[in-house]
């Protein structure tokens, strides 16, 4: 045993280095030079989920039943897997929306409802009370063996007033409100309290990791050692496999409720929920994070089997309480430094679950159950005054007190009778009621109010009448006759057995009715009616949370105004800290001032998100609502709404991609702009610089400038040309045209050309054709440019060019089909935007690389197509189809 | 890589977790035997967990963009 002195000035010594390194993370979170912002702290302080029930309820869970300590560490290990997806997307939405709580959570996916707020708050609360219980109890147990000579029974229980685990309780929470409830904080950050957590982390880990070592090690000759001689004791030998008895059937449908149950709870207690989600510093550390934290998990239970193994092999079974081996087994060997460090450790994992715990709790009780009340009254009301801070962490401060007071009295009532591990699960139940409004809240847009209610409403008293109520009465404060004969004598009823179910366990018993009555009412409540169009727009926020830009739609109409906000913000967010909002909000909406910002729908959804940080969303609603005047919307206004964000913001993206598209042009045009200039400048310079150029070099010269200026002119124009037919402004002059006599005259034009290379081109057209609406001049352009095209690509000798017309069901198709070097396949559709020529860079002809893109704009305005067919060495087929009836477009209307 | 590849590959593999750490498959180790001197129930169960997140480690990390 170790003097009584030595343990308490341990203890405190110890608190007081967790407040000191809280005091340093707050201080560099001042500086702006956060210690918690990487993703190995961050895991470290997901960590807090293993408490003292780990520390040494795991133990005696493996001393009674083997592997049966695992599922519970399994569970979150799965969890994790999903939290790329899922956690993720929680944290999002809570950054969206400044939500600080899972009540706030809930409350706000269904329609920012202060009902539901109270209402997860108040399951929470009873939920969690018996965790604390849990805590207390054992750091009290582990104090008392620490003070007590080894072998004698420890002090029976005294009056409260006598009690230590009274004052520990006390004590505890000062340290919470140190931690938790000292400054009022915008978004519900405690940067020093994550990095006190992060710390605590390391210590139990490293005490756990000690005592394992210390065990396998010290007391035996290494693991092997260990399980041989456990293996050779059968009741040990039975702790090494699934069932304990022979002939037992493994209960596997208690140990996938475990896992189940694990699952749940490590996203969903207050304390995880707070540490994930509410303390998340960025989204990409939840990367690292979620394998980081079960490797976590893994190291803390990697010793427990043989701890437990040890302490039975050294004290025989009931020798000593299983719960406390870690403590017991290095206290036998005398060895009170590493006892002292591992009651520290255990200390250190009570603590810090009852710090982070409690003050989860106290943001809910404050924000979610205490504000709604106090706004109702005309003393603090939303149109009253006074600054609210000061009042807000007092309320905080008391709820801390009260949570860690009824955790102390349910220790003292029904403590006794459980062991930890008992203990703990009922809380891990309650708060999985909270995952059918939570999980069907971020994938499903049909959930409303009345279901997430009822549902809660149902699984949490299913709960406490098939688990919490047992609980106390088996303790002796309840007469335990209703357990065993029912309520009344109604056997139907009996707690542990509703409706005549047996053969589960009471905790997977508990679980399947609390949510199949939590699931089943939250359906079909749900399709009972369609959502409002609170719920409706709320709805659209969190489920399509990754979908919707850094500014989402805002679901509000109404009249607002500045000098009435501004008051309201100051309340409660101090008038200092209001007035930098504003003033920040201002200049991000780019007005000179606080008193010129527009007093719209997207000032009053700032106001009312920077107020949900500090008081919750449903609060925050109720305050706002009370200082603007705003319409109601029906379901068809969020519609619009969303409608109308979603074409704004289609529209934008339409605009950026032409703004590129223009960009390319523009850069395009000034290359193809500057070849010619340069050509023409450097001749001109030759010609300047040497006055005595022969004359037949000087022709040469100001025949190649000449040429380069013709060039530079019919770029020019063409770039006109096609900006004016894109913008539809061009100049169509519509008459009957017949094609025949156009091709004809489109050969004439370009005969001297094909005689010149050698060629011939050869037309193939019916006598007679029908006559087609179009403009005679574009369409000559159109043939023109199809024909010097081809002539472009023709062989030096035998060239041949085709030119057919023929009548079609549809219309009338054009085809010029060349026998030139081809077109590969990956330039085909290639050669129809602009500037871009086929061929190489090397022996591309020349031509300015509008013609064709000009070609397809004048032969698509006549309701048409222009296509290409070839392959390489094989020629080009180009092919026009025109309509019979051009679609109503000729006006030169843009199309 | 695709974010919604990570997703899926994270999916199946809590699918697979799920059904490696539950009856039936969980009951396959259930055997009276040692490896390393180490009983192979409580062995295999670390192990199983050891690969989930040594998988998981390398589904995430290697998709940092």
């Amino acid at each position: 045993m170790l003097s009584v002195p030595l343990v308490v000035g341990a203890s405190f010594a110890y608190l007081a280095l967790l407040v000191a390194v809280a005091a340093f993370g707050d201080a560099r979170a001042r500086q702006r030079r956060s210690v918690i912002g990487n993703a190995g702290v961050y895991a470290l302080s997901m960590a807090v989920y293993c408490t003292a029930w780990t520390y040494y309820g795991s133990v005696g869970r493996a001393a009674g039943s083997g592997v049966w300590f695992l599922p519970i560490y399994l569970g979150p290990t799965l969890a994790m897997l999903l939290a790329w997806s899922v956690l993720r997307k929680m944290i999002r939405i809570a950054k969206a929306y400044r939500i600080t709580s899972i009540a706030d959570f809930i409350a706000s996916r269904y329609g920012k409802s202060p009902l539901l707020a109270g209402t997860v708050t108040l399951i929470t609360v009873v939920g969690i009370v018996p965790y604390i219980a849990l805590q207390l109890k054992a750091v009290a147990s582990g104090y008392a063996l620490m003070t007590t000579p080894l072998g004698t029974p420890l002090a029976a229980p005294q009056a409260w007033w006598h009690d230590s685990t009274f004052y520990f309780a006390l004590a505890l929470a000062g340290f919470t409100v140190l931690f938790g409830a000292r400054h009022l904080d915008h978004s519900e950050k405690h940067e020093g309290m994550v990095a006190a957590m992060a710390f605590e982390s390391i210590v139990k880990l490293v005490a756990f990791i000690a005592v394992g070592a210390y065990v396998c090690w010290g007391l035996f000759d290494g693991p092997t050692d260990l399980f041989a001689r456990a293996r050779a004791v059968p009741e040990l030998n039975a702790l090494l496999h699934l069932t304990q008895r022979a002939g037992q059937k493994f209960a596997y449908e208690q140990w996938f409720a475990l896992g189940l149950l694990a699952m749940l709870s490590v996203i969903f207690l207050p304390r995880q929920f707070q540490m994930m989600v509410v303390e998340n510093v960025e989204e990409r550390h939840l990367r690292r994070a979620a394998w980081l934290f079960p490797l976590y998990l893994l190291l803390i239970n990697l010793f427990v089997l043989p701890i437990a193994l040890g302490g039975l092999l050294h004290f025989g079974r009931g020798g000593m309480d299983t719960d406390s081996f870690v403590l017991s087994l290095p206290l036998s060997q005398g060895q009170g430094a590493l006892a002292l460090l591992v009651f520290i450790g255990g200390l250190s994992a009570a603590t810090g679950m009852v710090i982070v715990e409690a003050t989860a709790v106290s943001t809910m009780v404050c924000n979610d159950l205490v504000m709604p009340m106090l706004l109702r009254t005309r003393r603090f009301g939303s149109r009253a005054g006074g600054d609210l801070s000061r009042l807000l962490l007092g309320i905080r401060a008391s709820a801390i007190l009260a949570i860690l007071l009824l955790g102390y009295a349910y220790f003292a009532i029904a403590g006794e009778a459980y062991a930890l591990v008992s203990i703990g699960l009922i809380s891990f139940a309650a708060v999985a009621q909270f995952a059918p409004a939570m999980l069907a809240g971020l994938y499903w847009k049909g959930g409303t109010r009345n279901a997430a209610f009822t549902g809660l409403l149902l699984g949490f008293a299913l709960w406490a009448y098939t688990l919490m109520l047992p609980s106390v009465a088996k303790s002796g404060w309840l007469p335990a006759d209703y357990l065993n004969n029912g309520p009344w004598g109604i056997a139907l009823l009996k707690p542990e057995q509703l409706l005549g179910l047996t053969g589960l366990d009471n905790l997977t018993h508990a679980l399947f009715w609390s949510l199949l009555a939590n699931v089943g009412a939250f359906v079909a409540v749900s399709l009972w009616r369609p959502p409002s169009a609170r719920e409706a727009s709320q709805a659209l926020l969190f489920v399509d949370v990754f979908q919707n830009p850094a500014a989402g739609p805002v679901f509000w109409r109404g009249r607002a105004q500045v000098r009435e906000l501004l008051p309201l913000a100051g309340r409660l967010l101090g008038a200092a800290r209001a007035q930098q909002l504003f003033g920040d909000y201002a200049r991000q909406r780019g007005v000179a001032g606080i008193a010129q910002i527009p007093p719209d729908a997207q000032l009053v959804h700032f106001v009312e998100t920077q107020l949900a940080g500090a008081i919750g969303s449903a609060s925050a609603r109720v305050m706002v609502a009370a200082a603007v005047e705003e319409e109601a919307l029906g379901l068809d206004d969020v519609m619009r709404i969303l409608d109308e964000a979603s074409q704004v913001r289609a529209a934008n993206e339409k605009l950026q991609s032409l703004d590129r598209l223009k960009d390319d042009f523009m850069s395009s045009v000034t290359h193809e702009l500057r070849t010619p200039l340069t050509s023409i400048r450097a001749l001109s310079e030759l010609m300047e610089d040497d006055p005595d150029m022969p004359p037949a070099q000087r022709t040469q010269f100001l025949h190649i400038i000449t040429g380069e200026t013709e060039r530079l002119g019919r770029l020019v124009n063409q770039v006109l040309d096609l900006a004016k037919i894109e913008a539809g402004h061009a100049q169509w002059s519509i008459s009957d045209v017949n094609l025949r006599a156009l091709l004809e005259h489109a050969l004439q034009t370009t005969a001297e050309m094909f005689r010149e290379r050698g060629a011939v081109a050869v037309l193939d057209a019916p006598a007679a054709v029908p006559s087609l609406a179009l403009d005679a001049d574009r369409m000559t352009q159109v043939l023109l440019n199809l024909l010097s095209n081809a002539a472009k690509f023709l062989p030096a000798e035998g060239g041949r060019v085709d030119l057919r017309l023929c009548g079609r069901p549809t219309g009338l198709r054009i085809e010029i089909e060349d026998n030139g070097s081809g077109i590969a396949a990956d330039q085909q559709a290639l050669i129809f935007e602009r500037f871009r020529q086929g061929g190489d860079s090397s022996n591309r002809p020349q031509g300015t690389g509008l013609g064709l893109p000009i070609s397809r704009q004048i032969v698509e305005h006549f309701g048409g197509t222009l296509s290409v067919r070839s392959a390489p060495g094989q020629g080009a087929c180009f092919t026009v189809d025109l309509p019979w009836q051009a679609p109503t477009t000729t006006t030169g209307e843009p199309r | 890589m695709h974010d919604k590849l990570v997703q899926q590959r994270l999916a199946a593999l809590f699918a697979a977790g799920a059904l490696l750490l539950n009856f039936p498959l969980l009951a396959l180790w259930d055997r009276d035997a040692t490896v390393f001197g180490l009983p192979l129930f409580p062995l295999a169960l670390f192990v199983l967990w050891a690969l989930l997140i040594g998988l998981a480690a390398w589904i995430l990390e290697s998709s940092e963009p």
